[in-house]
């Protein structure tokens, strides 16, 4: 048992929740925000000095599930309303989650557009389109733009990641895909936006919070002040983000 | 003759050994909602997926009995550095990280891959297609059979494949009556542990052949799929490849002894 115990010491990181002003943030947010926190986080740092901040990403369902299961993280953000519902349900989140961002549905073709895609419409009919599965926010967001426009996809495959999505599009793999207009501008150079016809009329809604184990820490509600205030509205914008 | 005993650390780093294997699948069978695993298991996505994993790995597991018997023939027979070089190719898929393999897959047969292009411009597309899965387990399975059936082979008593040719048997028939039934068992314990292998393949199905219910969803991705919304179909799932897992092992374990005890 003594290398099971030397084991979990040697992988588990030192907690952030504690009530000094320096320290350590761990922050868990959507796989799409990485490169908009990122920044922000390097922003806080320079503002901060003491303070360093952990980010790590991934789906929000499983960052949720990583949180429940006592990863330690300070602040979470999320992808969609519903995920963030089931961090809240779970009693995880301390106060009230803020929208921060939103973000829009958008088609991809790879470059030229070889099998000449123009939206949510007949010109799919026989390309190769991938989405989002259903059990991820962004394919739950595909299903409902979908349904409103009184379209019936049929995608030749249905991915657990919106990156997944993506990197079947850029490397010519699929004809067209379904992702945020934010994973789009991120490969700009390698894939090409058809816009989907009232995709804004019902954007996606991307909440954080600080977390209950970090309810009394000054740099996690710091960091969601940021992220919140101008400034963070100005970097989420670079990357394609809505306001909320 | 009796062996001298063994030292008593030995005890502990073993039962660390099987903790470390057994605690994961203990602390599984502590979460599994048991009652509801039948209705779990008959979601319809859960069937298709199911059905999909049987009719897949059947098919890899006969493609690599027909394309890695002959591949461990000429092996068992070859000596030199070539041999050598060839081996290592072949059982290389065995300890392939599942992402590079579907990479690898990807870049080769895919719509621009360097063999793909070329089969594209025939009308032949394997991406996203049931095709693509097979592919994938084929390539990731063949060496466990490959493997076991070489070793098999090599132990094979040359002067009994001697004896039938002096009676005028052709190579043909000198494989087919005296060389491959002398070691079906390991041929059988090799193709269980294949069929294991690509029922349980994942990372290269994901990023070669896509996640479509019904045509590329097999049993592992619907896994990986419904722990994002429904972990409880998450975990029946996971029972049901755990155990016909474990009755693959044994079955392959069985063969194999029998292997053994049918030399003397």
């Amino acid at each position: 048992m003594v290398a099971v115990v030397g084991l979990s010491t040697l992988v588990g990181c030192a907690s952030g929740g504690d009530d000094d002003e320096g320290g350590d943030l761990t922050v868990f947010a959507a796989a799409s925000l990485s490169g908009a926190f990122t920044k922000i986080a390097e922003q806080v740092e320079r503002s901060e000095p003491g303070v360093s901040i952990r980010l790590s990403f991934g789906g929000s369902n499983g960052l949720v599930d990583q949180i429940a299961g006592g990863a330690p993280a300070d602040v979470f953000a999320s992808a969609d309303v519903a995920t963030m519902g089931r961090a809240v349900d779970a009693g995880l989140v301390a106060g009230e989650p803020a929208p921060f961002a939103t973000n829009v549905l958008t088609l991809i073709t790879p470059p030229g557009n070889p099998a000449g895609i123009t939206g949510l419409d007949a010109s799919l009919d026989g390309a190769r389109l991938v989405v989002c599965a259903d059990a991820v926010p962004c394919g739950s967001a595909t299903r409902e733009l979908a349904e409103s426009a009184g379209v019936e996809l049929r995608p030749v495959s249905e991915e657990s990641a919106v990156t997944d999505v993506r990197g079947k599009v850029a490397s010519g793999e699929a004809d067209a895909g379904i992702v945020y207009v934010t994973d789009a501008l991120a490969v700009a150079d390698r894939v090409e936006q058809v816009p989907i016809a009232g995709a804004d009329t019902a954007p996606n809604v991307y909440p954080i919070a600080v977390l209950d184990r970090a309810a009394d820490s000054g740099p996690a509600r710091r960091f969601v002040d940021a992220v919140t205030g101008p400034a963070g509205r100005a970097v989420l914008a670079e990357h394609g983000f809505g306001p909320p | 003759m009796t062996r001298p005993p063994l030292p008593r650390w030995l005890l502990v780093a073993a039962a660390v050994a099987v903790l470390l294997a057994a605690l994961p699948l203990a602390g599984m069978a502590v979460r599994v909602p048991w009652t509801r695993v039948p209705e779990l298991l008959t979601s319809e996505a859960a069937r298709d997926a199911a059905w999909l994993s049987l009719r897949t790995c059947a098919i890899s597991t006969g493609l690599c009995i027909l394309l890695g018997t002959p591949l461990a023939v000429l092996l068992s027979r070859s000596r030199g550095p070539l041999a050598a070089v060839a081996r290592t190719i072949t059982a290389l898929p065995m300890v392939l990280p599942p992402v590079v393999a579907g990479l690898a897959l990807l870049i080769t047969f895919g719509r621009t891959g360097v063999v793909g292009r070329h089969l594209s411009v025939l009308g032949v597309e394997v991406g996203f297609t049931t095709a693509a899965v097979v592919i994938a387990q084929t390539f990731v399975a063949m060496p466990f059979l490959v493997v076991a059936l070489e070793g098999a082979l090599r132990s094979v008593d040359a002067r009994l494949e001697r004896t039938a040719a002096s009676l005028g048997a052709s190579p043909s028939r000198v494989l087919a009556t005296v060389t491959l039934p002398l070691v079906l068992p390991a041929l059988v314990a090799g193709a269980t542990m294949s069929f294991a292998r690509a029922l349980g393949e994942f990372g290269a199905t994901l990023t070669f052949a896509g996640s479509l219910q019904g045509t590329t969803r097999t049993l592992p991705l619907e896994i990986y799929l419904s722990r994002e919304a429904d972990t409880e179909t998450a975990l029946a799932l996971a029972v049901l490849l755990i155990a016909v897992a474990a009755v693959l092992m044994v079955i392959s374990a069985l063969v194999a002894r029998r292997a053994v005890v049918g030399r003397d």
